[in-house]
């Protein structure tokens, strides 16, 4: 789960890390008061969970609290890659001095949270990594003796030469993995961490990824989601515990097991189609779930075709099956549906299908290519 | 016996009297596999089905039942524990189906496991099978067949779709085993590819891999660099958005790095046979083992 800026930046405060002050605004008088509060010119930033808010217009530089209620009322309310601004972030414009990047992943290779730091910051730490690897000091921790202080001083030497930096650095290297371990985060980053003219080191823009499997056994974290900042279907898809994830195309899937899910979308795109989403209806199935499935996308404009692929393990295909003939009893599906069913109870599950005048398959390269043929034909 | 499981497993099931535990545990009975005890914290000295002993805890399955084999299905939030009781009565091999499972308490569970030399196989995996001797976890039986072509999966259903079109074909399996779909898991591709390359019963290799992290890449140089028997190897998540968690927590493209294409061509640069669907494993396999 992505945490906003200012969500972040509330967890590293917790922990002491020093930053600018600043605040969120969800109305334009709201950042006009924060920027009056903060004084000077400041920077007007859209909470939204996409990356290039600035190109997109999504950061304004507002020199007055009338311009800072100018800039909020125009981004608040703003669509940026599909997903519309609630918030937004007001913040002094910092007089900086150095910028650096500092960040805690939890790395699959070492299967421990990895420190990297660098002292070429406020940039894409990516393109850094892959051009100038160099330039970027990594450092695995071992979870059970937790960052040890002669690891935080190396960390903070690979970023200032200044004692005085140097010792800032090292105290907000230990907070930054509390905020990690405390908050069962995936990615915590400073980015970019400055210095300022007066000898200051500050955090400026933060970012947290919270591990999705923490979520239920910490509901003080799973409070931070917020729902507004979602695709609207992906939040009604979790909400009837289905796993889905909207895409562009026109052939709609239905599968069960994620594995399967991104096989079915590869082998649509195979056979010359392009897939509309990600949909895993989880292990055991029941027919409710079949029906949210097919709520969630028919809603969908561009669905042209509903693929329907379920191997039966633990799902019964029959269970399935029932799902889809109530689904059509309910509400109008109004695409055709190609359903390939195989595995445990397979020959009721065909049973129940052909006594509603369905037709079913079970080899999936045969039900991928003539899904994708009827959404050529409905092109 | 194929590998790490076989006719000497002798199962304990950790959450038996769960939903899922008992579930899954009938049909592993079904399917032959040796269950000599469950592990339920508070109905030690029931019996489930009137024959399997519940006990307390591992320690006590181990020294009563002599238990050398521990799978999971307790929540996920007691995972990890559950993970550490069994290698701390001395499980050798654990198997974690738990889906959910926090990645921190991973990192932590991980050098327990190191420290006791326990290996760990999951968590979020549909676990392993060895045809006609014993499964452990819920790969549905009757889709395998007992015979030479070992696979590797961090899947669950996408493997029951691989082995279904073996089987069919003709091709048994030695054993199939699921390493689980989450970023931090107990046994890695290469763990398994190891296993295969020594099992004289094992002749050629199937991987199916998905898009996220470098576990195929790494796969694909030790693979060039050591084993000597023919592999065919398929990537899911061609077509999936970058940054998106594609339903298993580990499947998911950071930045530019993870994709399917930098994984294929990984296996190619190993010598590969590249299934671009699912169902071109039989023709690989059929060309490679002649």
């Amino acid at each position: 789960m992505n945490l906003h800026e200012y969500q972040a930046r509330d967890l590293l405060k917790v922990a002491g890390i020093p930053m600018f002050d600043g605040d969120v605004a969800s109305t334009p008088t709201e950042a006009e008061a924060i920027a009056r509060r903060v004084g000077g010119t400041v920077v007007v930033k859209a909470q939204v969970h996409v990356g290039g808010r600035g190109k997109a217009g999504g950061v304004k530089l507002a020199r007055n609290p009338a311009e800072a209620s100018e800039c909020a009322s125009q981004i608040l309310g703003m669509t940026i890659k599909g997903l519309v601004v609630n918030k937004v972030l007001v913040v002094p414009a910092a007089d900086i001095a150095t910028e650096s990047y500092v960040g805690l992943i939890l790395d699959r290779a070492t299967q421990r949270p990895v420190f990297m730091v660098s002292d070429a910051g406020g940039v894409d730490i990516e393109e850094v990594a892959a051009k100038t690897p160099e330039k970027i000091t990594r450092l695995a921790i071992d979870p059970r003796y937790g960052l040890l202080p002669h690891q935080a001083l190396t960390l903070a030497l690979a970023l200032y030469r200044d004692w005085a930096h140097v010792k800032a650095a090292t105290r907000m290297m230990h907070q930054l993995y509390s905020v990690f371990m405390s908050n069962g985060a995936s990615l915590a980053e400073i980015n970019p961490l400055v210095t300022t003219p007066d000898g200051k080191v500050l955090a400026l823009d933060a970012k947290i990824i919270i591990d999705d499997n923490e979520l239920d056994r910490r509901p003080d974290l799973a409070v931070l989601r917020d729902e507004s900042a979602e695709e609207p279907s992906e939040v009604q898809a979790r909400r009837a515990n289905l796993t889905f994830i909207k895409l562009d195309g026109d052939v709609g899937c239905v599968v069960n097991g994620a594995g399967l899910a991104m096989a079915t979308m590869d082998l649509v795109k195979y056979y010359g189609g392009e897939p509309a989403n990600f949909l895993d209806i989880g292990g055991s199935s029941n027919p409710e779930k079949v029906v949210n499935a097919l709520k969630i996308i028919t809603a969908d404009p561009n669905v042209k075709v509903i693929l329907f692929n379920i191997f039966g393990g633990i799902t019964r295909t029959d269970d399935v099956a029932n799902g889809i003939v109530a689904a059509t009893k309910q509400f109008k599906v109004g695409v055709p549906i190609v359903i390939r069913l195989t595995g445990t109870n397979e020959a009721e599950a065909f049973k129940i299908l052909e006594s509603v005048g369905m037709a079913a398959m079970n080899d999936m390269d045969a039900a991928v290519s003539k899904a994708v043929a009827l959404a050529k034909e409905a092109m | 016996m194929s590998i790490w499981i076989g006719k000497d497993t002798r199962l304990v099931v950790q959450g038996l009297t769960g939903r899922e535990g008992s579930f899954h545990a009938r049909q592993m009975i079904e399917y032959g596999t040796n269950i000599v005890a469950g592990v339920t914290p508070g109905k030690g000295g029931q019996q489930f089905d009137n024959s399997v002993p519940v006990f307390h805890t591992v320690a006590d399955a181990v020294a009563q039942a002599g238990a050398n084999c521990s799978v999971i299905y307790v929540p996920p939030a007691m995972a990890a524990g559950a993970i550490q009781e069994a290698a701390d009565a001395g499980i050798p091999l654990v198997i974690c189906i738990t889906e959910g499972v926090p990645v921190l308490d991973m990192t932590v569970v991980m050098p327990y496991l190191e420290e006791r030399g326990v290996r760990l196989i999951g968590p979020n995996c549909p676990g392993a099978i060895t045809p006609g001797e014993a499964k452990v976890g819920i790969i549905p039986g009757s889709i395998c067949s007992p015979g030479p072509v070992g696979l590797v999966s961090r899947s669950g259903t996408l493997t029951y779709e691989v082995v279904n079109h073996l089987t069919r074909a003709g091709l048994g399996q030695s054993t199939c085993v699921g390493i689980g779909g989450d970023p931090i898991v107990g046994t890695n591709f290469i763990d398994v590819l190891a296993a295969f390359n020594d099992d004289p019963k094992t002749e050629a290799i199937v991987m199916i891999g998905e898009i996220g992290g470098t576990a195929e890449q790494e796969a694909a140089e030790f693979i060039k660099a050591n084993v000597k028997k023919p592999v065919v190897g398929f990537v899911a998540g061609q077509t999936a958005p970058k940054g998106r968690r594609m339903g298993h927590a580990g499947a998911i493209i950071s930045g530019s790095s993870g994709t399917a294409e930098e994984k294929f061509a990984a296996f190619e640069e190993a010598g590969m046979g590249i299934m671009r669907r699912p169902i071109d494993v039989i023709d690989l396999l059929k060309g490679k083992m002649q």
